[in-house]
This record gives structure tokens, sequence and C-alpha cells, in this order.
């Protein structure tokens, strides 16, 4: 019942930890609690009562036969409060089980906030948690890896400036067969908006370029893709602990709509991207508001069929089910617009329980799934209460329209064998829109 | 027009940003030639001809006597169009259609899988595996642009490439004459998710193709002196520890965050703004000389004399201003954008705005009245006593001169451009499909 | 011993609610001077609306999601919470000592109601003992400050029952007047500093779901 009797070997937290001495872990904790963490932490730590009503909250927790180490209070317990009682003297043993914890076994996803009489935001305390870890040094291999990547092309799987550009240039090409006269516009100045990915798509999933396009083209868009670094709207670094960095990130995401004057940007399907644009990027920079309004595919998507401008040929008739992504709609409030949606797509939703801001993480979120291999079993065995919940609706087709929580979900289905095909609502819209004959 | 982007190197000659050394904004183009005849005329109907497949954005020579696009005659077949005439040679690709400051059409043509630039109608004779990012000097005259070549990186000026590449580069710039270009390269190839070899320091600076022998974790944003090819840029030494490199050699201090460096008009000097303490300020080769107070400071950019500084910062947590000297202007906004000084150096116009939309234009810390659904960077005239901006409101487009309309309003339009005495505008638009080039005298 | 009980309900008192004052005037300004200064970018977002949606929100009782799953120690907790202030108020001795004080008159308890509810609380703690000791999760998170909390709850309450009942004769009402002057001096610094910091606490979470994220946050 403790982190340490589960450690996972990971070369980058035992790199880190490798060069770690209690007295550096004592300095790096105070510096942290006298110039970066305030009121915020201060009030958390003292008024939570230890009720443990937060416990039911966590997936991991309910996943695990309700192990009370997996529980938020019990996650906080074994890290911020041990760091504070102790003052920050711990041993690197201690971090590397911190770090553990910090990084892969809370998702960030706030459902504990909803138990919580007092307000105790955990995933802020955890987050808090992984920028003491980052600033030791002590991080998961492939989650620093991205970040790495993010500080050195300003996007998260290393594509190079003309990878990307060809990419498009490539969708392009592949979509004029299917509908003549198709364009991604490229640096178009003053358009509408331009549309952000993250760097798995044109690494990966070309396909979902494609489709976009095809959407875009369909619906009459004024729209454009930006050929410049600032395309990929993802942010590992702020996950990593890196904030400096994410700060980067999101200027040069801003910037580049500022410098090509489109009124927004419309962004994938994408959980923490938006997370990182609306809620903690934006903060970063000293905005209060983001500077440019950034919407998501699903506001989108509502958007174009309240506008009558995508027409469908037909609907999904087998029961379809909806995945609540954690950063959109506990994080923005999008699960009125994402129903819309689906509902225009499909005739026979079956709702999951508990869902909507109520639903529970799909455990890839907070950048656990980009943690890498080591982690895999973690997150899936992690998230049991997920299989059942998905299992409970007899659904075939489940909608997630977030990138972490397909690769999650997809890990969960084939784990726990539940049959259940997954789908972007962009992957529906453009199986069920008309094209050209 | 813009022709050069000091502050984000990446970002291509899209957008109105003026370059800061430019003693007089206008000298860029060489106006005194231009036909400045008060009145409209048409220069050409840019109507997409049926015969095409499709037709692009147009853009406008900046003077105003041509309207160019791209077109798409057949599959896989794409010329120029300007004015009514079509280019008689076709590519397999076109993109970035860009006029450069002297009236030189230039883009990027791939045929063969093989692309290059298209410079008035002459491709160069070198051709790449791929072309991006292109970058002009202040006059036009001289064009860089990044390429990859062999799945190696680095630029070509003039269609001379570099004679060493590397596993990667990026963050491109080139001297405001254009004769010397500087990307950060990727000295050092790396496995995956190798974090040993990334904490070393795999990347360096290359000024015309040859690295600098410090190798560090980040650069970012190298940028080039007024006028003897020094190169500044951002650097990350650790994960933690900022700072700023100017030819080669480091800053003694290091801090928790910089942005872009620019060098003082002379030359001699490097001013960036840093974080210390959770705040940002702006030191002058390392030392502090706006103290760390603000939530955020960047976009800072000289008088042409050096003596006036200027900057955008948020004195508090969402609220940004433009500070003179490190006195912020009294009026606050959620977002400043497109930061513009006068070529005299005492006055500075910015953009306002909450949201992305409401746009307002301030000179001097005082709003026009008005607001916009979209504005461009502010443009002074060459005596600094007028300022224009184009704006867009309802989908319309029109330009503004010392906050009046001038020149009507158009389907779209470009920045506006003053005459040399600074008593005449140029203004060049399309509507209803007609390329518009409207000469207006300035109103007071 | 009567002079004793003069002291502590004389001067001790005033005592240790001129140090409640004080304490909790300084830990809540320096906590907002902390908030202003480094939390800036939280502070900026709160809210009137959203602070007082959330904390009415979770006022009531089986409304929020952890409420819902929690039944019996909700039931616990606003029973406890409720009684508690309801004791403190309208008891008819803390009436009198106000009256004596202030000159303050108002309706009271009477002594077998305040008896009642005072039983009544004590059971609520007796429940948080058994909790903290059976529940898993809230065994593995207890540390000493939370059985001092207790502790420093419960006592004025049981002395004040056994006070009424007569056990212990004079020195019974002296332990009740001791115990909670300690309870009182005790509340900004200890887990009870809740007491102080819930209602900003719950209130900023509110605006930040409220206004960042669009969603209710019970």
């Amino acid at each position: 019942m403790s982190i340490q009797d589960r450690k996972i070997d990971d070369e980058g937290l035992a790199y880190g930890v490798s060069k770690l001495t209690t007295d550096k872990i004592q300095q790096t904790f105070n510096a942290l609690i006298n110039n970066e963490t305030g009121a915020k932490l201060k009030a958390f730590s003292e008024t939570c009562m230890r009720c443990g009503m937060c416990a039911e909250a966590c997936h991991f927790f309910v996943s695990h036969g309700n192990d009370p180490s997996y529980a938020p209070v019990g996650k906080v317990s074994q890290t911020m409060s041990k760091l504070l009682a102790d003052n920050g003297k711990v041993t690197p043993d201690d971090i590397y089980g911190m770090a553990q914890i910090a990084y892969t076994e809370c998702n960030l996803c706030r459902r504990c906030v909803h138990y919580c009489p007092i307000g105790i935001d955990v995933a802020y305390i955890m987050t808090t948690i992984r920028r003491f870890c980052h600033k030791l040094g002590v991080t998961p291999q492939y989650i620093q890896d991205t970040a790495h990547s993010h500080s050195a092309t300003m996007n998260q799987m290393w594509v190079k400036d003309d990878e990307w550009i060809d990419s498009l240039f490539w969708q392009e090409d592949e979509a004029r067969e299917e509908f003549p006269g198709l364009r991604i516009p490229m640096d178009k100045e003053g358009a509408d908006f331009y549309y952000s990915v993250i760097a798995p798509e044109p690494k990966f999933r070309t396909q979902l370029i494609y489709q976009a396009a095809a959407i875009m083209n369909q619906a009459g868009c004024d729209w454009t893709m930006p050929s410049m670094p600032g395309w990929d709207n993802s942010d590992m670094c702020m996950y990593s602990g890196d904030f400096e960095m994410m700060g980067r990130l999101k200027r040069q995401h801003y910037e580049l709509a500022q410098n090509l004057k489109v009124s927004r940007i419309v962004m994938g399907e994408c959980g923490h991207a938006f997370r990182s644009i609306y809620d903690n990027g934006n903060r970063w920079l000293g905005y209060k508001d983001y500077p440019v309004p950034v919407v998501h595919s699903i506001e989108f998507f509502a958007e174009l069929f309240e506008q009558g401008k995508i027409k469908l040929t037909g609907k999904i008739q087998e029961p379809v089910t909806i995945h609540d992504p954690c950063n959109i709609i506990r994080g923005y409030g999008l699960m009125d617009k994402l129903r819309y949606v689906a509902h225009q797509l499909c005739d026979n939703i079956v709702e999951m329980y508990p869902n909507r801001e109520h639903n529970f993480c799909c455990s890839a979120g907070g950048g656990v799934i980009n943690c890498g291999p080591p982690f895999k079993k973690v997150r899936v065995e992690g998230n049991l209460a997920k299989a059942n919940q998905l299992k409970a609706t007899g659904a075939k087709i489940c909608i997630a329209p977030c990138h972490n929580c397909h690769g999650g979900l997809e890990d969960i289905i084939h784990h726990y064998d539940l049959g259940i095909e997954l789908k972007f609502l962009g992957d529906l819209i453009y199986e069920l829109m008309e094209k050209p004959e | 027009m813009q022709l050069y982007f000091p502050l984000l190197p990446c970002v291509p000659t899209k957008g109105a940003s003026v370059n800061p050394w430019m003693a007089k904004e206008a000298s860029m183009y060489k106006t005194e030639t231009w036909n400045w005849e008060v009145g409209q005329r048409t220069i050409a109907d840019m109507t997409p001809k049926s015969d095409h497949t499709w037709q692009e954005e147009i853009v406008m020579s900046p003077d105003g006597e041509k309207a160019s696009a791209i077109v798409c005659l057949d599959d896989a077949e794409f010329s120029i169009r300007t004015n009514d005439d079509v280019s008689e040679n076709t590519f397999e690709k076109l993109w970035e259609l860009t006029y450069a400051a002297n009236g030189d059409l230039c883009c990027y043509a791939m045929q063969d899988e093989e692309w290059t630039m298209v410079v008035a109608d002459k491709p160069w004779e070198e051709t790449y595996g791929f072309v991006w990012s292109p970058l002009f000097s202040c006059d036009g005259n001289n064009i860089a642009t990044a390429v990859q070549q062999d799945m190696e990186y680095g630029m070509s000026v003039n269609g001379s490439i570099w004679e060493n590449l590397y596993e990667n580069a990026n963050n491109f710039a080139i001297s405001p004459d254009g004769k010397k270009s500087a990307a950060v390269v990727q000295v050092t190839p790396m496995g995956q998710a190798d974090l040993k070899t990334f904490r070393n320091g795999i990347f360096s600076i290359a000024v015309d193709g040859i690295a600098w022998d410090t190798h560090l974790m980040n650069l970012w944003t190298p940028v080039f002196d007024a006028n003897a090819y020094r190169v500044a840029a951002q650097v990350r030494l650790t994960l933690y520890d900022y700072s700023i490199i100017v030819d080669n050699t480091l800053w003694d201090n290091t801090y928790q965050g910089v942005w872009n460096p620019l060098f003082t008009p002379d030359g001699k000097h490097v001013v960036a703004p840093v974080r210390q303490g959770g705040k940002w300020g702006l030191a002058k080769d390392g030392q502090l000389i706006w103290k760390a107070t603000y939530a955020n400071c960047w976009h800072q950019q000289f008088s042409p004399d050096g003596e006036n500084l200027f900057a955008i910062v948020a004195p508090e947590y969402g609220k940004f201003t433009v500070a003179v000297n490190d006195v912020p202007w009294k009026m606050r906004s959620p977002v400043i954008t497109d930061l513009a000084v006068s070529p005299d150096g005492n006055s500075a116009a910015a953009l306002a705005n909450t949201l992305n939309t409401n746009w307002q234009i301030c000179v001097n810390g005082s709003t026009w009245n008005g607001s916009y659904d979209m504005a461009w960077k502010p443009v002074f005239c060459p005596h600094s006593s007028s300022v224009a901006a184009k704006v867009r409101k309802n989908g319309k487009y029109s330009v503004l001169v010392n906050g009046k309309n001038v020149g009507g309003e158009f389907d779209m339009c470009f920045d506006p451009i003053f005459s040399d005495d600074g008593g005449k505008v140029l203004i060049r638009g399309v509507h209803e499909g007609k390329a518009l080039r409207v000469v207006a005298n300035v109103p007071n | 011993m009567n002079s004793l009980y003069n002291f502590a309900v004389g001067p001790l008192a005033w005592a240790a609610f001129i140090i409640l004052a004080v304490t909790a005037v300084w830990r809540l300004w320096s906590m907002y001077n902390l908030a202003k200064q480094k939390d800036a970018s939280s502070v900026a977002y709160m809210s009137w609306q959203f602070s007082l949606r959330s904390i009415v929100n979770w006022l009531i009782p089986y409304n929020s999601l952890g409420w819902k799953t929690n039944p019996v120690l909700t039931a616990v907790t606003f029973i406890f919470h409720i009684c508690f202030v309801v004791l403190v108020i309208f008891v008819t001795p803390h009436q009198i000592l106000l009256e004596n004080a202030f000159g303050i008159t108002y309706p009271t308890l009477s002594s077998e109601a305040a008896d009642v509810l005072t039983l009544i609380t004590i059971a609520c703690c007796c429940y948080f003992v058994y909790r903290r000791v059976t529940n898993v999760t809230v065994r593995y998170v207890t540390r000493s400050n939370d059985w001092i909390s207790l502790g420093l709850v419960a006592a004025p309450l049981v002395t004040a029952l056994l006070g009424s009942w007569g056990v212990g004769g004079e020195i019974m009402p002296l332990l009740h007047v001791l115990t909670a002057e300690a309870l009182i001096v005790a509340i900004p610094f200890t887990r009870l500093a809740h007491i102080l910091f819930a209602l900003f606490t719950r209130a900023y979470i509110g605006s930040e779901f409220g206004g960042v994220r669009h969603c209710k946050d019970w």
C-alpha cells in the first residue's frame, strides 16, 4: 500500500535520481516553496481534513480494489504532505516514488474536485510535484524526450519544418482525387481561422488532416494552415513541469495566429492542448484570457451543423456511446455541444454513467500515456473503472474527441477485450457527409 | 508587406511588420519612382478565369501596378497570373507567392520532385529537396530560403546553397542587406529518446553554413545587427538556465527565461527580455536595464538613434501596454500586438484587442475611435507625423490614416505605403474582383 | 474554585478571543497577501457569482457528487456542524456570558434540548473517530494533527455534558471553559483552520470552474 511496493524501471527517473542528494532535494524544495508556490498550496495543505471523500473519485483507486495509496489524498500524503512535513528533507529514493506517482498515477483530470467539500485541487498539487521533479531532473524518459522535441522543433514529435509542409501538400494531393479542386490554403493572411493539430497527425495519422481538409472544403470555410512552427498545439512541457517551455510553445502558437491575422484558431480533436491554451499556457504568459480565441473541433463542428454547412447522407444506426474527455468537458464545459454533434451523426446514443463533467478519465491524459511503454500497464490496469463503464453501455462504437483519450481507450478496449470501435467526430462526419460523385 | 521578421524569423513574410533598424521605413521601397497622382485606378480584373481550375489569393506589387495570383491550369499544372497575363512557365506546384520590396515577384516552385525559387519569372538554377521560409533583404534584392537537400538541412541565398548542411535546421534569419544568412542547426545526430545526448548539447548557430563551436541544448531566434553581421540568439544552457549568445560568446548571467534579443542600432550592444524572480525585465549585455517587475515584457524596439527603447509589457497580470524607457503608457488592454516605432523614434503605435476582436489602434498611449474585427500593424510615414493602418470590419477592408477612413472599402487590401514626403498614401486593394490602386492625400 | 472559574470566564476568555481575533486576522491577511503576490494568475479569476454558486451548491446536502457518494458521512458532517454552531450560540450559559459582557439577550435552548444536541454532536465525533480507524483510506492519511483537532472539538462537548449531568462537581464547568478556550486559541494553527480558509478555497475553485472551465464543481 505504498508507491515503494510498485516501482517501475524507467531510464529517465533512474538517471535523474542517481544525480540527487538529500541536500540538493531540500534546497530545490525550499526554492520551490519560497519562489513559486503561494497561498494556494498553503491553503490546500492546511485545510484538507483528511476525510478521504475524494478516494472514490479516482479511477486508479477504484480500479485497484480501493487501495488507499491510489486515492487522491493518499497520493498527496505520499508526496506533498510528506515534503512539507519533512521540510523537503527526503531521500532520492523517495523522489523516485513521488515522480512515479505524480507522472504516472495521476491524470490531473480533476474529477476529485467534485468530491471535495473544501474545494482542494489535487491536480494542482500533483502538477506542483511534477514541477518539483522537473526542477530535480527526475522525469520519465519518454515525456522528457517529448519536452526536448518541443524545445528544439516547437512540436512534440521531432517533425522537421519541411516534413510538416510536405505532409500537407501530400494530403492535399490525395484529397484532390476524391474532392476535385480541394485546397489546403497555406499561410493565408486574414483567414477566418487557422487549423491546428498535434504532431502525431503529420507523423502517423495523416488521414486526420485529409478528413479535416475534406470537411473544411465541403463546408466552404475560409481557413488556412500555417507553414511555420507553432502549428502543433500540443504541450507536454505543461505536464513535465517545464513551464518556461510551455510558455514558449504557447507564445509561438498564439503569435502564429497574430501574424497570420486570423480571427481564431480551430483546434483538432485534442484535449490537453486545449487545457494548455485556455488554462495554463496563457497564464504563464500573463494573459488572463487567451489572446486569440481557440475553438475546439467540437464547438467548430457544432457551428457547422447549426449553420447547415455539412450535409449528411445518413446517420449511424448502431449503438454509440460518448466518452467525455476531461480537458474539454470538466475543463471547458463542452458536454452539451459534444452531444449535439453526436446526435447529428448517430441515431442511437447510449450514455455511459457517470458522464459529462462527472465522467471517468481515460487514464492516458495528463501526460501519462506520454510516459511511454514502461507505464502502459499502470494506466490500463488503473482503469478497470472505464472498461466497466464502456462494457455496461453495450455500444459498438465509442466517440472520443481527444487524441490522448483515443490512445488510452484503445489500450483499455484491447486489454479488456471490449470489442468497441473508437471514433473521432471527424471520422464520423467524413464517413457520413455528402461527397462529390 | 513585410520584408524581414526579426522577432519571429520562422514566420515568413506575411503581415505588416517593419524592420526595426530602418531609419526611414519607406526607404525599403523606391517610392520616389512611383506614380503619386491622386485618384483611383483599376489595375486589372482579377476575377478567376473560367479556363483555370482555380485561382489562389491575390498579391499586389508594392507600387500597386501589378496584381498576381497562383492559378491552377490543370491537374498538377500551376502558373502565375499577373494582371491579365498568365506566365508560360508552368510547374507541378507553386506556393508562397510574395512581392519583394524591389517589385520582384517570388514564389516556390516544384517540378519533377525538385523545388526551387522563381524570382521575376526566372527559376534559380539550383534545385532542392524542399524549400520554405523565404526571407528578404530590406531592399528586396537578396532572397534567402530554408532548404532541405538529400535529407540534410541549411539555407540558400539567391540560389546558392550553403556548403555545409546539417541534420536539421530551423529558426532562419538573414542580415538586413541580405548578404549573410544564419540558422539554428543540429550538429550532432541523436537517437530516439536519447536524453543524455540532448543534454550535452547538439545545437549551434550556423552563419553562412559555418557552425559556431559552442554546442548547446537549445538556441532560438538568431538575429543580425544592422550592418556588421553580428548575430545574437536566445539559448537554454540547461533545462533551467536561459541566456543570450552573441557571436558565439555567452552572456555572463543566466535567467529563468529570455525572449528574442535585439541589437542596438549601432550594433554594439544586445538587449533582451529576461525573467528573474518570476517577473520580466530587460537586460543589456547581461545587465538589467529595466528591473524585472513585469508579468511579461517582449517585442522590444529601439528608436533609430538608439535613444529610446520601447517594449510591450504587462505591468499587472492580464493587463498589457507599451512601455517607453521603462515607463508604461497609462492605457491597458488584455492583449497588445504589432508595436511600431516612428522613424524619428519619438512615437510608437500598437494594436490593442480583446480576444482577437475589438481591435483598436493606439498611438502614444491614446486610442483612435473605432474598433475593428481585425487590424494590421500601424505604419508611420517617413516624417513620423502620420500613422496608417489596415483594418477589417464586417468583412470589409479599409485603410485608416490618422484615425480617418481613406480610400474607401475593399474586399481585401494590402498595407498602406506613404509617399516620400509623407503627404500621400498608396492604398492597394481588391474590390469585386478588380485590383485597385488608390492614391489619397493624407488627412490631418 | 469560584475565583478560578471567574478568571477562566473573564480575563482568560477575553484573552482567548483576542488571541483568536488577532491570529485569525493575521492568518487571513498574510494568506491574502501571499495570494496577491504569488498567485496573481489565480486571484485574477475570483468572481462573486461563481464563488457563491459553488458555496451554495455545496451547502445543500446530497447535492454534490462527493456528498452523494458518502451518504453517512454527509449526514454526520451536516448534523455535526449545525449542532455545534447552534450549541455555541444558543445554550443559556453562553447567552448569559454575552449578556454580562455586552448586554445581549436572545431566546436560548432549554437545558434538555441542549443536552440532546450535545449528545448528538458527541455521537458525530464518535463517528468521526470510528471512520478514522476503520476506513482504510482515512486511516492511511491520518496523522496526529487529525486526532488533536478532533480531541479539541470533542473535549468541550464532553465536559459540557458531564457538567450538565452534575458529574465531577465544580471542576467540570471549569474544565469546559478551559477546553473551549483551548479550542478557540487552536483554530488558526490546527486542521481547524478550515474554519477560516474553507470558504475561500471553495470560492476559489468555484471561480476557476465557473470562469475558466465553464463547468460546475459539485
